[in-house]
Parts: C-alpha cells; structure tokens; sequence
C-alpha cells in the first residue's frame, strides 16, 4: 500500500484529477443504477398487486387455499415449498460442495485440480431445463423405485419419509435444487480457500499439525465468512430457481410433512399461470406472491448477512 | 493504476464511438439496394399475438402467406390466450388469438367491438400408462370426472372394468396426471368435465388453471407426457396433436350418443358440425351431439376489432382471414388440426364480410 501511494502521490499532486473524477462518477452511476432497478422492480411489484393486498391482506400468506376458478388467492403452500426445498438443497449440497472444494484446494494433485474444477464450473452453466428433463425421465424414476422405498422402509416410522412414493414431489426437487447449486458453492468455496495465505498452511505444518488438522485449523476458520458466502449465493439460486423445480416437484399447492408429496414453488406458480391469468385480482394475486418472494429473499439474505458478521468478528 | 486508467476509458470510449458509427452506417447501403429493383410496393407489417396451442399452424399460415403477397409481413407470438386477450384489449397488436372464447366481462372491458374469428380445430386426448392392457382404454364421462375428482382411485374400479370388459386391469392406485402451467388445454378439458359431472362443477369448476383435487401438476404437454411415459398406471390429458406426434396411447371416450370415439381429426371435425354456431361464432363444442363426434374437441380464435381502423392493415388483415379459413384450411390435416366444417366456414364468410375499415367494408377487394 506504502508503495503504491508513494507512487501515486506526484500525479495527485500534478492535478490529473479529470479522468479520475470521470471514473468515479461513472462507476457511482452504475452502482446508482442496479438499486434504481431493485427499487423499481419493487415498486413495480407493490404496485401491481395493490388489488390483491387490499383484499386480502394478511389472509394472503395465511391461507393455503389457491383457486383461481374461485378467485381465492392464498400463498402459504408456496412460501412453505420455496423455503424447505432450498433448506433441503442447501442440506443436501453443502456438505459436497464442503468436501469437494476442499479436497480440490487442499489434497488434489497439481494436473487434476484445474480440469476438475473446469467441469464442475460446466455443470453450472446447463440449462435449466436441462435439469428439469433429466429429473422427469431419470431422477424421478429411481426415487420412485429404489430410493423413496428404501427411506420408507429404514425411516417409514418418520412423517417426512410416510406417504405414496411418486417419485414427483418435494424430495426431488430439494434433489434437483442441490445438484444445480452444487456448482456455485463449490466453486467459490475452492477460491475463498485457494486465497488462504500459503504461510499459515507452512505454519501449521511447522508446527507438526496434520494434513487433516491444517485445513480444520487454519483454513477453514480463516476462510469462514468467505465459506458463508459461497453458501448464501446457493441459496439465492435455490431460492429464485423455476424451470427445473417446476418439472419435478409436482405442482401441488398443499403443505405436507412428507418428503415424498407433492409441493409447489413461490416462482413456478409465477411461471405456470401467470401467462394465462386473466381476471385482474388473479394478476395481482401472482404479482403479490413475486413480492413475496422477493421479501422471503431479502430477509433470508439478511440472516445469513449477519451470520458472516458475526462468525467474522468473532475470535479465529 | 491511474495512470493506465485514463487510456482504458478512453479505448472504451473509442470502441463504444466506433460502434455507433457503425450502427448508424449499416442502413447507408439499402437506398442505393433498392434502385437496382423496381420499386416494390408499400410493406404492410401485421401482428398478432396470442395462444401457443395453434401456433406451429398460424406460423406455417404466415409464411405461406407472405410467399403470395410478398408485401404483406405477419409476425405471431405464442404468449398464451390470455396474453392475446390483453394485447388485443390494449391495441398493441392488430389481432389476439385466443383457445377459449372471452369471457363475458372482458367483451365488456374491450374499447370497441370484437369478433371471434374460428380458424381451426384442436381436441383434448386423454393418455395413461398401463402396462399389459393390449386394447385402448375406454373410459365413460362420469368415470372421467370421478378419476380426476378423486373418487376412483383403482385400476380395477367396477365402473372403468364395466366399460373394458375383457382387458386385464391391475389393481394399483390410479395416479392423476394434470397440467400445472395455465393452459387452453385445460380449459377445454374442464369445460367438458363440468358439463358431464355435477360434482365437477360445484367442487372444482372450468378454468385454464383449476384446483384440482387429486393428482400431480406437470407442466406443459411435454411434462404430462414425461410423467405419465415414466410412471405406471397414471392417467394425463394433452392435446390432440402432441399426442398424435408423439404416437401417445389414447383412450376412447364415450360420447353423447353412447358411441366410444378415438381422438381424431374426422372426429373433431364431426364434433363442430353437430354444433349450431351462435351470433357470435364462440361456442363451446365439448360434449356434442353425434354419432362420430369426439367429445373434448374446440375451436381455437384470432380475434379481431369490428372496425379495423388501419386504412392499409385493415383489408390486408381480413384478406388474411379470408384466405385462412379457405386455402389455409388444406394445411390442418398434415399439422393434426382438424379442418373447420362447411357450415362453420360458411358463417366465417358472412362474418369477414362484415368487418369494415371506418365506414367501408375492409374486403371490397374481393
């Protein structure tokens, strides 16, 4: 830093300060502008669902009954999908994505580590849809016919495992979701970890620590609050993720304590029926749920914001 | 950093200059394009937009189309009927197509006059998955309602072995199979639901998205399709096409006549003829009278302002029309549409006729 405002300081002086000033407010600008476009949409979203708000008011998230026939619009089934199929993804896929980038980080040979972490970075460029089609034709099928009798029959006396085994339903598309954030979490994990400095690692080596306990004890708490990020990201993609959730889960607006029944997303609702929704309060019923989603986004985010302050500021 | 800061922006700048210059220098060689060729007559540029289910037709219409009136550019986007309910609504296109007629409130809503246009005709197959049953199903319209109600629930059901005498049913669970997106498909599908069950209308009731009680939700023909193809004993509806396509396995339903009637397009075509048009050329045909008429067949709309407005899109549009429901009509079969009957066309005449562009009618050409 010394050095490079020693270096510095002779063109401050000189008064070169027009590109600079230039920079700056360009850069301020298009900062300016995404939270223009967030409050927008926003406002937008509020706007459009005035109707329903004002109609059903805090009904809306307390009843589980959706009929549009009816116009009767009530969110709870779809927040309760959007939350425990991102919960269950983030508990399925944390602990991959954990063990793989560190392995990939810490313990992969030298040739190894680059095209692994090439591949695992294609999966996260598929499509959606993608995902989506392989679930119907592939994971369906198997959890259908191997894994839900198989969790059936070691926890049957458990509710989330009890009930008809379709395939279709919650526990794929938790599956669905954790193999699609999979990628995004792993990757930034192995670079938080990659950024560890080399001298801690020689420093607990030094100290006759294991290979095991120098990524228990000098990585990983070094690289926490990056590792918290990494997850927050999975789960802003879990969260807002649409097509491939949608051919799986079973579109079902009900709340079940199974794993195996079907269920229902904040953004496939969105995605099936708003192209088709006609009357003006069921237009508005969909805008709400959008507003919905985005609260249950920001205040999930919130959450694991002060999470990494906290785990930040608290003693390595 | 600042010093290579300054030369950044600026080659950025350059590019985004350079860029423009192009842009705006692209359009520079047409004027002198143009004088090589006679010069062409004014280009009309008509849009629609509206249901996907008659899409893969009204896009072979268009381009057909275009073929013999090269001045004449049509562009259809498949948004959904409800979308082309409200473009057409908020003129922003020259014509809406819609898979179920208006409803009566937003007729009301519209600035101005509208008139449904039918163009083709499609029908609902119901399909399912049962391993071992060599013949097609054949399914009674109380039996229908009451699988999707919920309340047959076996394979082996008295009422469905009743009608399949003979075929070996098995005894699993019936697993329901509708759609999740919002869809004409299920709009027709339940109009014909309420009208044969009572129970049907009073619990579940017609719409393009209903709550159904029973079943799982896939979405779009390609995802009932997968989940009943990977899944046995279940039961889905998709459209007539689709299934044909995709060689899907199709019950027989029972029609009004008692008769069991495959989905096809002769059979659909039947199922409009035996149909009296309304005034206002919307009607729902599901349920008709018959011998051969199959019975979850509609219509599918473009719907379009009385008065047309446009001094030059307003007779391009109806010679459209016109042409659609005559010569266009021979390209349904080879799609899996079913061709509108005589009658029907002959009404369509009656109605193009009518549509006037201010205060002339907008085919005086013909």
């Amino acid at each position: 830093m010394d050095t490079l405002h020693s270096r510095l300081g002779p063109l401050r002086r000189s008064g070169r300060h027009g590109g600079d000033a230039l920079f700056k407010g360009l850069t301020a600008a298009f900062a300016v502008l995404i939270i223009a476009l967030l409050a927008d949409m926003a406002f937008e979203m509020a706007r459009t669902s005035r109707l329903s708000l004002a109609h059903f008011g805090w009904q809306f998230i307390r009843s589980t009954n959706w009929d549009p026939v009816r116009d009767q619009f009530g969110a709870l089934p779809f927040i309760y999908g959007t939350v425990v199929s991102s919960l269950l993804a983030l508990v399925l896929a944390v602990p991959i994505s954990l063990g793989a980038s560190i392995w990939l980080s810490e313990f992969a040979p030298g040739w190894l580590k680059t095209p692994i972490a090439f591949l695992i970075e294609l999966l996260a460029a598929v499509p959606s849809v993608v995902y989506g089609l392989w679930g119907i034709f592939v994971l369906c099928p198997l959890l259908r016919n191997v894994v839900e009798p198989l969790l059936g029959k070691m926890f049957g006396s458990l509710p989330l495992f009890q009930g008809a085994r379709q395939g279709f339903g919650m526990l794929a598309g938790g599956i669905i979701l954790a193999i699609m954030i999979t990628p995004t979490i792993t990757s930034v994990s192995r670079e938080v970890m990659k950024a560890v400095p080399n001298v801690l690692r020689e420093g607990s080596f030094a100290l006759g620590a294991t290979r095991a306990e120098v990524v228990r004890m000098a990585v990983l708490p070094f690289a926490r609050s990056g590792l918290v990020g990494a997850v927050i990201l999975g789960l802003g993609r879990a969260l807002g993720e649409t097509m491939a959730i949608t051919m799986v889960i079973g579109n079902r607006s009900e709340i079940s304590a199974s794993l195996f029944s079907p269920s229902y997303t904040m953004a496939s609702v969105i995605a099936n029926e708003f192209t088709e929704a006609t009357g003006d309060l069921y237009l508005a019923a969909l805008a709400e749920i959008g507003l919905l989603l985005f609260a249950v986004t920001v205040a999930l985010n919130i959450v694991a914001r002060l999470l990494v302050w906290r785990v930040a500021r608290s003693p390595v | 950093m600042k010093k290579r800061l300054l030369p950044f922006l600026l080659s950025v700048a350059a590019l985004l200059v350079a860029w423009g210059c192009d842009k705006k220098a692209q359009p520079a060689p047409e004027p002198g394009a143009a004088s090589i060729t006679p010069p062409a007559p004014e280009n009309i540029a008509l849009t629609g937009a509206g249901a996907t289910f008659p899409y893969p037709l009204y896009s072979k219409w268009m381009s057909q189309y275009h073929a013999l009136h090269p001045t004449v550019q049509i562009n259809y986007q498949s948004i959904g009927s409800g979308g082309g309910i409200r473009q057409i609504m908020a003129r922003t296109v020259d014509f809406g197509a819609s898979d179920s007629p208006m409803t009566a409130d937003e007729i009301q809503k519209a600035p101005a006059k509208l008139h449904h246009i039918p163009t083709t005709l499609g029908a609902v197959a119901v399909t399912y998955n049962l391993v071992g049953l060599t013949s097609p199903l054949k399914i009674a319209p109380d039996v229908l309602a009451d699988i999707y109600l919920g309340k047959i629930a076996k394979w082996n059901d008295k009422r469905i072995q009743k009608e399949n005498a003979g075929a070996k049913l098995p005894a699993s669970d019936i697993s329901v199979v509708y759609r999740s997106d919002g869809s004409g498909t299920t709009a027709v599908f339940t109009d014909y639901l309420v009208k044969v069950s009572a129970e049907f209308k009073e619990k579940v009731g017609q719409g393009k998205s209903v709550k159904w009680p029973t079943g799982l939700g896939a979405k779009g023909n390609e995802g009932v399709t997968g989940q009943v193809k990977t899944t046995p004993s279940t039961i889905g509806y998709v459209e007539l096409a689709y299934a044909a396509q995709n060689k899907l396995p199709v019950a027989q339903l029972k029609n009004k006549s008692g008769q069991f009637i495959e989905p096809s397009i002769a059979a659909v075509s039947a199922a409009a003829a035996g149909v009296e048009l309304p005034e206002s050329l919307a009607a729902s045909i599901t349920d008709a009278e018959g011998e051969k008429a199959y019975p979850i067949s509609s219509f599918t709309y473009l719907l379009v302002y009385a008065d047309l407005h446009d001094q030059k899109k307003g007779p391009a549009l109806a010679e459209f029309l016109w042409w659609a429901v005559h010569d266009g009509q021979k390209e349904c079969e080879a799609l899996n549409y079913a061709p509108l009957p005589a009658p029907v066309v002959a009404k369509v005449e009656v109605r193009l006729k009518e549509l006037k562009v201010g205060d002339k009618a907008a085919l005086a050409g013909l």
